[in-house]
């Protein structure tokens, strides 16, 4: 896919100016975060769990290489295949070579990230197979040829009208005066023609929650069921992960298991938790005859041993996205590659480059919510801070910000002169405030001010202020 | 370099590995699969864990019915086609638990055997174990319980003997390991929490997405 993460500025305005978007992104602020709340006070535990969750995780990173290792063994026990991926070519590389050694000419999916940051899609088509997205709103979104602007709900930038104008586009075969405004019919139509391409195809990818070492397994959770017709009807199962997917135990996924669906939707478990292992065993009745594993690093393993670690943490659970004020401003497509919002905005300087990046972690207001959501207590505020600190070391933020930081910085660092242009420059910018006291207009922050007004600076310095506290404190206690 | 060595080079300087013994904490924990918290919500006596998985099926809309013994299952099954008004035809795998009721004495009831082809309206399974603390029911994939009969019918039954109601997962993740052995698994474990839904088109929660539009369980005492 392409990056626009370097445009997020004229991603963000465009967002904004986008009612059918912003009506859409309505839902996100109504949905999510009540749902949440609900499920999280219903369980007393779920702060210790949290800890619990975090202490699995820094564990398992600490010693990952062995647990990796450990990992592989029990997946060839089981039958199973791994395959290491340096890189998205390689994992790509690794999928199209297996649909070619077998034949495969229509591949069902998953939902996936790791697919979507590897652009497995246009992979497959070039080479002449047919994927097929089975996630309702996965398959939504690529017949409208787009990209999740939400990691586990990634058509929630549209509205139904928009996706009945679509199945309307594309279903064809079906008779054209039919009836499709309800949300049910629409899903109706959407699961009876996949249906029949579970059965069309000759080998399904799904992502993982998490990769087992004790026993070689992977996890999925879904609520609609596809990632299981997605595994078990073709002949070939392949798993798509990267490497800070593995926790050491079933124990260790159960704990964390507690928290993801309540961060996510707000459940208490989803609907779907499904630990795939191997292929079909000899008495089997049903299930793929072959059971691969695509290991994908991609940048994982360099933000070990960093400050950006804690961030090989998340179990992409969307809590943060879901109450970010920026987020629901402009939605997940400003963001410009895979991952948006808070997680988004620390990921993706690491997986494309602060180059690319570098601009997302700006986008914060650094309030703070996602932190405080984050089941896995990672500290994105802070992670973004870093970021900025990299982008302005390396010169990347624009000339304006980066002057006026310049000179702030030169007065800040000189206390004495800083006050003395301070105690001119409150009178004369309140005078200049006019009668309202507002700046409708500032010199260099037009943005800023086109959508609202800055109060003027009132009275007098908080130095001065502050010196005659003390000196007022002084006289009551004298 | 395959990109196995070359990953694991970098994951391993990454984290300045080498030094002190990583391995032994590592094989340990592999070992003993130390339990975390459990919450306490499961922790009951035998009746009310019942009473409770009961209760957060329904928050999940999955509904449920007690029988006395596995003896019923035939005409509670039976039952509930007429109630929905479906053919009078089950699929179901080969599972003694299943198949050691008298089938017989429903003439009308055909009863489909294996796996789902897709074409059943309604699928019979019996659950391994069933978790009280969420709803959740856990079924294993093999010849007794086909993992097609989970997800290809409309209308999925379940029958759980309610000495199979565990408080919490780790119950049943121990009597898994006590079934299969250490470290191995069935090729699929199914942990399902009510039917198929979803929540895609604006944020509306909707039944039946791909799996089962209805999950019914029968919970037998006997
Ligand atoms: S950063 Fe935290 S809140 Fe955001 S998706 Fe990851 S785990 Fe969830």
């Amino acid at each position: 896919m392409q990056i626009t993460s370097p445009s997020f500025k004229k991603n963000s305005v465009q967002a904004l100016s986008d009612a059918q978007l912003q009506k859409a992104l309505g839902n996100v602020r109504a949905g999510f975060i009540d749902k949440r709340t609900k499920a999280v006070d219903a369980l007393p535990e779920f702060d210790a769990l949290r800890d619990n969750g975090k202490a699995i995780k820094d564990h398992t990173l600490a010693h990952l290489d062995l647990y990796l290792e450990a990992y592989e063994e029990q997946v060839k026990k089981a039958g199973g295949h791994v395959h290491w991926a340096q890189t998205a070519e390689d994992a790509r590389n690794i999928i199209l070579d297996l649909c070619k050694t077998r034949g495969v000419k229509t591949v069902t999916k998953g939902k996936s990230m790791i697919s979507e940051e590897i652009a497995l899609n246009d992979a497959l088509e070039e080479a002449g197979v047919r994927p097929v997205e089975t996630d309702l709103g996965e398959y939504i979104i690529q017949l409208r040829g787009e990209h999740p602007s939400h990691i586990i709900a990634p058509a929630v930038h549209l509205n139904k009208e928009q996706i009945e104008a679509d199945f309307r586009r594309v279903h064809t075969h079906l008779p054209a005066d039919r009836k499709l405004v309800e949300h049910e019919k629409l899903l109706t139509e959407a699961r009876a023609v996949l249906r029949a391409e579970y059965f069309k195809a000759d080998l399904g990818i799904t992502g993982a929650n998490f990769l087992v070492a004790e026993t070689g397994s992977s996890i999925i959770v879904t609520n609609e069921g596809n990632g299981d017709l997605t595994q078990i009807l073709p002949r070939v199962h392949v798993v798509i992960a990267s490497i800070e997917k593995v926790v050491p135990t079933l124990e260790d996924a159960a704990q964390i298991l507690r928290l993801l669906a309540r961060s996510a939707t707000g459940q208490e478990m989803s609907v779907y938790t499904t630990v795939s292992t191997g292929g079909r065993r000899e008495s089997d009745p049903d299930g793929p005859d072959e059971y691969h594993v695509v290991l994908l690093d991609n940048g994982r393993s360099s933000m070990l041993g960093t400050e950006f670690q804690e961030m090989l943490r998340c179990i992409r659970c969307g809590a943060c996205m879901n109450h970010c004020p920026v987020y629901h401003a402009v939605g997940g497509h400003a963001y410009g590659w895979v991952y948006p919002g808070p997680m988004g905005a620390v990921l993706t300087p690491s997986l494309i480059g602060v180059d690319k990046g570098g601009h997302l972690p700006n986008a914060s207001t650094f309030c703070g919510r996602c932190e405080s959501v984050c089941p896995m207590r990672i500290p994105l505020p802070k992670m973004m801070r870093h970021w900025r600190e990299r982008e302005f070391e390396r010169g990347l933020n624009p000339a304006v910000a980066r002057y006026g930081l310049k000179s702030w910085a030169f007065f800040a660092r000189r206390p004495r002169l800083y006050r003395f242009f301070a105690s001119f420059g409150i009178p004369a910018l309140s005078m200049l405030g006019g009668a309202k006291r507002r700046f409708s207009w500032l010199p260099f922050a037009g943005g800023w001010t086109k959508y609202r007004e800055l109060p003027a600076p009132e009275g007098r310095t908080f130095m001065q202020q502050w010196a005659q506290r003390e000196a007022l404190k002084q006289e009551v206690s004298s | 370099m395959s990109g196995r060595e070359a990953i694991l080079n970098k994951v391993r300087a990454s984290l300045n590995a080498g030094a002190g013994d990583r391995k032994t904490a590592v094989d340990e924990r592999l070992r003993s699969a130390p339990r975390g918290l459990i919450p306490a919500r499961g922790q009951l006596a035998d009746a009310e864990r019942v009473a409770l998985f009961e209760a957060q099926a329904a928050k999940v809309f999955s509904t449920t019915e007690r029988l006395a013994s596995h003896a019923d299952l035939p005409a509670a099954v039976a039952s509930y086609l007429r109630s929905k008004n479906l053919p009078a035809s089950i699929r179901m795998g080969g599972d003694p638990r299943l198949r050691g009721s008298h089938w017989s004495s429903q003439p009308a009831l055909e009863v489909r055997d294996g796996p789902s082809d897709g074409s059943d309206e309604a699928g019979l399974s019996h659950a391994f174990g069933a978790i009280a603390e969420t709803g959740t029911l856990v079924l294993h994939s093999g010849p007794d319980n086909p993992t097609t009969v989970n997800f290809l019918p409309e209308h999925h039954l379940v029958v759980v003997d309610a000495k199979d109601v565990a408080g919490d997962l780790e119950t049943v993740l121990a009597n898994i390991r006590d079934r299969f052995g250490k470290g191995v698994m069935p090729r699929t474990l199914n942990m399902i929490t009510g039917p198929s839904r979803s929540g895609d088109i604006e944020q509306k929660m909707l039944l039946g997405a791909h799996g089962p539009r209805a999950l019914h369980v029968f919970i037998v005492e006997g």
